[in-house]
């Protein structure tokens, strides 16, 4: 075959695949917006599950994937940064350091199922909790602290390097340079990463399963106690989150309308998803014009 | 004598002086220290040690799964090889038979099915992302792939579930749960991390090699298929390693269109099991300390070896590569 129509052709075929995978995307999101209509009505969005009858709600799952979604950051995010300190500015080359890169992609790369699974181990069993909500946030740290630590060592790797060494030529000590002249101008990144890292949280189910359970008390906002299992914002009970709910729909179905809530649970899940995906590229685009001059 | 004791006055002036210089600069030395400790120690002690916690996690992951899962092999004294290469599972009798050749086979499988469709898909995409139409590429493609990772491996489970089986049972008969739902819902799932790092490896081919080629008269296939793609080999390779590593440890959206019959598929269209799928169905039905709930521990700690030989696969073809 001549070779310009070879090109021609096969340059087609590139174009038809792309189109085809952008085609796909929109139609899996278009499908299951559309399955899921009526998603936004409160009494699904508020109310809580029935069992054997249909029209129940997601009231209690969606506050607790939000909760669980909080209390995994507040566990993982200082973490993060300060092993991306500890790599971007401390960590000298050397065997410890590969140890340390090696670790992160283990650890990275580790199926959700085996942190989930090392969590019943740790934070289920051998604590006494039981499935606890505390348990699943520390299952989802774990899962969620190479990304973190990888995303704080590149946003303070590339911050520090116009201002580093005027800030030490000021007598200032590593640690103050860090701490207030390099990890302020990074921040915007690193909120970019975990950002899109929520984003994941948010959907995680499989180190959830065992963690933090699959059942979701009634909730009661009247009091506040991070111990006390009768409060909503108690640490130490169980808490299905929405992700792990569509699981249980589908494997149990205790309720008629089974179906129906999965889709539009899964439509209050892709939606969030594009919600986190806009936030970040906006955050993100804020970072390159202030990095670039343009405001 | 006067002279004398003027020269003991001084002396006495002097010893005085440097004893408060002494006093002042231990007293300097201590705030120093203070001030170091406010200013820098705390600081780089925290930094440390989040650094060092990451292994400390790694390491207790890595021991604590194994500790339980190789109680298979030494509490119950089954043959490791009996194991992995035998394929009766009974594990709740009496005399439990914990081959579990069917999870291994069933999750080599979906997960190599998964890479040969999204394999050259992605490297596809990459390829479009900066040769053929960059602007559709960063504007478009990006975003989409973006997005395919962002959704919850339930939903791709759920849809896969609601939309995929239905059809599959009306266009080729079965029961709709099958290897192939897997393979197709995992292809896609992996698709943006094949399609993501392949981007980056065919990014930094020098485009002097381009134009090298384009002068000797080449196509841009021809340049593509012939020069870009087989100097961005090794980068490739490991997008398509660790998308094949994503699929073996994806474990509810197998779970959920695979059908998790504990047998080998006889075709692409009848149902199996997987090694995730099966510790996310019985690891909660089964009793600690049961041969049954050890046997599923060792699974789940070869679930870990394996994503533990990707990586070190990985690695190699890293060290190949620089080498060259």
């Amino acid at each position: 075959m001549d070779a310009k129509v070879k090109d021609k052709i096969l340059t087609g075929v590139l174009y038809a695949v792309t189109f085809f995978i952008v085609a796909l995307l929109v139609a899996l999101i278009g499908y299951i917006l559309f399955k899921g209509k009526g998603f936004l009505k409160p009494s699904f969005l508020f109310g809580s599950a029935k069992f054997g009858e249909a029209g129940g709600g997601i009231g209690p799952q969606l506050f607790n994937s939000f909760y669980m979604l909080i209390v995994a950051l507040i566990i993982s995010v200082p973490f993060g940064i300060g092993g991306g300190i500890y790599l971007a500015e401390y960590a000298r080359k050397g065997k410890l350091l590969n140890m340390i890169r090696l670790c992160i992609e283990t650890m990275s790369s580790l199926p959700s199922i085996v942190v989930g699974l090392f969590g019943l181990l740790i934070f289920v069993n051998m604590t006494g909790w039981g499935f606890t909500l505390l348990s699943g946030a520390l299952a989802i740290s774990i899962l969620n602290l190479p990304a973190l630590t990888r995303v704080s060592e590149n946003a303070i790797r590339i911050a520090s390097i116009p201002v580093k060494e005027a800030s030490l030529g000021l007598g200032a000590t590593r640690w103050q340079t860090i701490s207030k002249v390099v990890l302020p101008s990074a921040i915007p990144q690193i909120l970019t990463g975990i950002i899109l890292a929520s984003g994941r949280i948010f959907g995680e189910a499989a180190a959830l399963l065992y963690t933090a359970g699959m059942s979701a008390p009634k909730l009661n906002f009247s009091y506040v106690s991070l111990i006390d299992n009768g409060s909503a914002f108690s640490l130490m009970r169980p808490a299905e989150t929405i992700a792990v709910y569509i699981w249980k729909l589908n494997s149990e179905g205790m309720v008629p309308d089974a179906a129906q809530i999965a889709n539009k649970a899964s439509a209050v899940l892709v939606i969030m998803v594009l919600l986190f995906n806009f936030l970040a590229r906006v955050l993100g685009r804020k970072i390159y014009e202030s990095y670039t001059g343009k405001k | 004598m006067k002279n004398n004791l003027e020269n003991f006055n001084g002396w006495l002036q002097k010893q005085s002086a440097i004893k408060n210089i002494n006093l002042r600069s231990v007293n300097m030395e201590k705030k120093l220290f203070w001030n170091k400790l406010k200013n820098e120690y705390i600081g780089r002690g925290f930094a440390v040690f989040c650094g060092l916690i990451i292994i400390v996690l790694t390491l207790s992951i890595i021991i604590f799964i194994a500790s339980k899962g190789i109680n298979t092999f030494i509490k119950w004294r089954y043959p490791i090889t009996e194991f992995l290469f035998t394929s009766n599972w009974a594990p709740d009798s009496s005399n439990p038979k914990l081959g579990a050749a069917i999870f291994f086979v069933g999750s080599i499988l979906v997960s190599v099915g998964a890479v040969i469709i999204s394999a050259p898909i992605g490297i596809a995409l990459a390829v479009f992302m900066h040769y053929i139409s960059p602007k559709v590429g960063s504007k478009i493609l990006q975003p989409s792939l973006e997005l395919f990772v962002g959704i919850p491996s339930v939903v791709y489970g759920w849809v896969g579930f609601s939309v995929l089986l239905p059809f599959l049972k009306r266009g080729f008969g079965g029961i709709g749960f099958s290897l192939i739902a897997g393979i197709l819902v995992l292809s896609i799932m992996i698709l943006p991390t094949i399609a993501s790092i392949s981007a980056d490896a065919v990014k930094t081919i020098p485009k002097s090699y381009m134009e090298a080629s384009y002068g000797l008269g080449a196509t841009r296939w021809q340049t593509i298929s012939r020069v870009i793609i087989p100097s961005a080999k090794s980068g490739i390779l490991t997008g398509v390693v660790l998308g094949l590593a994503r699929a073996f440890g994806e474990a509810l959206a197998v779970q959920m269109v695979i059908g998790n019959t504990v047998k080998f598929p006889g075709n692409l269209l009848s149902p199996t099991s997987t090694l995730t799928s099966i510790l996310t169905m019985d690891m909660g039905n089964t009793v600690s300390g049961t041969a049954w709930n050890d046997a599923l521990w060792s699974l789940a700690l070869f679930l870990l070896i394996i994503s533990f030989m990707f990586i070190i696969i990985i690695r190699a073809i890293e060290k190949r590569s620089e080498i060259k």
